[in-house]
């Protein structure tokens, strides 16, 4: 069983990656039993598969994903909503209202205005028709606090860690609240602009380190310096006030 | 109003007969459709031909005019091709400015001609440095039934060869017009042919409904003496080596046998 | 202001105005992600030749009746800066700028899986800032680049290179100079993995065997840029990757 490439070795589209009983994984087509990569970024054999992790690609709808949006325009029935995909997708004033849409009475910018961010799952998606949200469910809607940061949504995953392992502890060892939309884009909430921004750090190093193992340890100490540096710069200064 | 896109039916049973070798009007693989050539059909231009191959409908006008040569070409004329898919052609044409098509056909038409130098320029300098003959060749397609370029090429050949040039002699600066015409000196003649690709097989002279269908076309244009002066693939399929290689030697001889048509002994 | 057609163009020992063999590339090197706003762009500097490809999408079409129904659009514009040749050009798109944008476009679509983004467009823009002959071609090698850069999935990429025939010889890669004194002239952008010529244009003038010589000529050509092509795209992770491990260094030194 031919295969051409180490674990983990960069490739570029085009490049030959295995051949015969091979199955097409992400980012592979499969063309004469013969298996090529199409994205560059990181192949990985696995079982009788191959697949490359992309370093680059965007984020495409898919039923049932939760995503971070921004509103670009307000029509008669509902909003058109940014999500960062090829597509924009729609969101209509029945999927936001818990009772029907009365255009007479019911003002759709009062709800949602151009410029707003809310979080949405995505309904429905195929391709004759751009994908349709909903804000009906629970932890939905407009946000209101908070920062969101986005990154490439290849390295999402990286972010929840296995069985939400990394997430967790981002979660524990920054005290904020943090929302994760499939697109890449990620709300973190906490109580200080502080912890926010230590989240944010954090999300940053799991992007760029994505590759490498070990990462969630690290990140944990990362975070723990950070956190015991600003302590240390905390006491000082009240050393310093009290002295004066 | 007929749409002039084949059903969807019509296309897979032109494309499976090309599998097996044929084509749905009978033709062999490598064979034209039927051409009709006539010139000096305008007697207003200086040169002027009309070709039919098949259904589709090309007239080419030659005109002159005297202007100024190129700075690096200070005696020689200048030689200017220029197409016009008219509306009345086909469904598919809009009236306006030359869009990509027209243009790619006029200078697939023009590379024929200037690299082959048909045309001996040399022969058009009036006043060196100053004053030449532009030979202006203009293409008119009348109706599109498929392979535009090669009936282009062709009615702009017979255009060529039916241009005459008034006698003229330059006193003090002038050009004064002499009674009596001569031909325009022609020193080659450039054929163009076409293919279209369909998966393995390469096919001469497609007419519409393959051109909708094929993968991709190749022109390849021949000189008098076999060498090849132009090359163009269009469209969004591939050719292989291989491929490419075999349509420049049928490209050979059919340029031979189509030359024939409008070139007499 | 028109440059001096020089004597020669290769000399007695088969070398050429700019010291090259004759199956030889001009030193070529390709920067990839260089602008912060387009989807993806690269950059090339081939010879004289200097050349910026951006893109953008997929994304929604506008307008929106050029969508079509079972893939993307991609649109395609090929350009030159006013100040990109000897003489002054006129920053309103020619004919052959027009005709370039056409082949072009018809020449890297092959490579793309459009069919995965049905009614949307991809929108692809070279621009020559500098030309020095073989433009199309350098522009399609670092168009390619761009368009991997974006993550737009991809069959194959897509390398271009020119041969022709100067003074009687067989050469690769000609320059402005080549291309107007010498004999023929023509570009050619390959596939490897299908073995696929997606673009092939030609003028001059060439015998049959000639030709067959000169289409080997280019394909080895293009084989030496896809290489140069694939280390551009790697050498933007490996920088990446260098830069983490150097941090950590630096960060493992401070305890």
């Amino acid at each position: 069983m031919p295969v051409f490439y180490e674990r983990r070795q960069l490739v570029t589209p085009g490049d030959l990656l295995a051949e015969n009983d091979y199955v097409a994984g992400e980012n592979t087509h499969k063309e004469n039993g013969r298996i090529y990569a199409t994205r560059v970024g990181l192949v990985n054999y696995a079982d009788k598969g191959v697949y490359v992790v992309a370093l680059k690609s965007f984020y495409v709808p898919m039923v049932g994903d939760t995503v971070i949006g921004k509103v670009v325009e307000v029509t008669l029935g509902g909003w058109v909503v940014d999500i960062r995909a090829p597509y924009l997708a729609m969101l209509r004033a029945s999927d936001a209202l818990e009772r029907p849409f009365k255009p007479q009475k019911d003002d759709l910018p009062s709800l949602f205005d151009v410029g707003d961010m809310l979080i949405a799952n995505i309904v429905a998606y195929d391709r004759t028709r751009d994908p349709l949200l909903t804000v009906l469910e629970r932890g939905l809607g407009k946000i209101t606090r908070g920062q969101i940061i986005e990154i490439t949504p290849t390295k999402i995953p990286r972010v929840i860690g296995k069985q939400g392992s990394m997430i967790s502890m981002l979660k524990q060892e920054t005290g904020c609240q943090i929302t994760i939309g499939q697109n890449g884009r990620i709300l973190i909430s906490g109580k200080s602009p502080e912890d926010e921004r230590l989240a944010a750090m954090a999300i940053r190093k799991i992007e760029q380190e994505a590759h490498t193992s070990g990462l969630t340890d690290r990140v944990t100490e990362m975070l723990r310096k950070e956190k015991g540096e600003k302590e240390v710069i905390k006491n000082v200064t009240e050393e310093t006030r009290k002295t004066n | 109003m007929s749409s002039i896109m084949a059903s969807r039916v019509r296309q897979k049973r032109i494309a499976q007969l090309i599998s097996r070798g044929k084509r749905l009007d009978g033709r062999g693989l490598t064979d034209y459709r039927k051409v009709q050539v006539e010139v000096g059909l305008i007697e207003r231009a200086e040169g002027s031909a009309r070709v039919r191959l098949g259904k589709t409908e090309v007239l080419v006008g030659v005109k002159f005019e005297m202007g100024e040569p190129f700075p690096d070409t200070p005696n020689e004329g200048v030689l200017t091709v220029n197409a016009e898919l008219v509306p009345l052609a086909s469904p598919t044409f809009e009236p306006g400015p030359p869009d990509e098509n027209s243009i790619e056909l006029a200078r697939v038409v023009d590379r024929g001609i200037r690299e082959s130098k048909a045309i001996a320029t040399d022969e058009l300098c009036i006043e060196p440095g100053e004053k030449v003959f532009v030979v202006f060749v203009d293409v008119y397609v009348l109706n599109h039934d498929g392979n535009l370029i090669d009936a282009s090429c062709l009615a702009a050949l017979a255009a060529l060869l039916n241009t005459k040039m008034f006698n003229y002699e330059v006193k003090e600066g002038e050009v004064k017009i002499k009674p009596g015409y001569k031909p325009l000196p022609i020193r080659n003649h450039p054929v163009a042919v076409t293919f279209a690709k369909f998966n393995d097989k390469l096919v001469v002279d497609p007419w519409l409904e393959e051109e909708q269908v094929m993968d991709a076309r190749l022109t390849m244009t021949v000189e008098k003496d076999g060498k090849i002066c132009a090359i163009q693939k269009g469209g969004y399929g591939y050719f292989t080596a291989e491929q490419v290689l075999e349509a420049s030697k049928i490209a050979r001889q059919k340029a031979e046998e189509q030359r024939k048509l409008v070139v007499k002994e | 202001m028109s440059q001096k057609k020089p004597e020669k163009l290769i000399d007695e020992n088969e070398i050429r105005l700019d010291g090259r063999k004759l199956n030889e590339i001009r030193p070529t090197k390709i920067e990839v992600g260089i602008l912060g706003n387009a989807d993806g762009s690269a950059y090339i500097e081939q010879g004289k030749n200097k050349i910026l490809a951006a893109v953008y999408g997929p994304k929604e079409v506008h307008p929106k009746h050029l969508a079509l129904p079972d893939r993307a659009v991609l649109r395609c514009r090929y350009h030159m800066a006013p100040f990109s040749v000897e003489e002054r050009k006129s920053p309103a798109p020619s004919r052959r700028e027009l005709e370039l944008s056409k082949v072009i476009r018809e020449c890297l679509e092959p490579s793309i899986f459009t069919e995965y983004y049905p009614r949307t467009s991809i929108d692809l823009f070279i621009e020559v800032l500098q030309a020095d002959g073989g433009t199309r071609c350098a522009g399609i090698t670092v168009a390619s680049v761009a368009l991997a850069d974006a993550g737009i999935p991809m069959r194959d990429l897509v390398s271009a290179c020119a041969a022709g025939k100067v003074e009687g010889r067989l050469v690769l890669d000609l320059t402005d100079v080549e291309d107007k004194a010498g004999e023929a002239d023509m570009p050619l952008a390959y596939m490897p993995n299908a073995n696929a010529i997606t673009l092939l244009q030609m003028d001059g003038m060439l015998t049959g065997e000639e030709f067959e010589q000169v289409v080997n000529l280019a394909i080895d050509g293009c084989k030496q840029v896809g290489q140069i092509q694939k280390e551009a795209l790697r050498a933007k992770y490996v920088v990446a990757k260098e830069a983490e491990a150097e941090k950590e260094e630096a960060e493992e030194g401070e305890e």
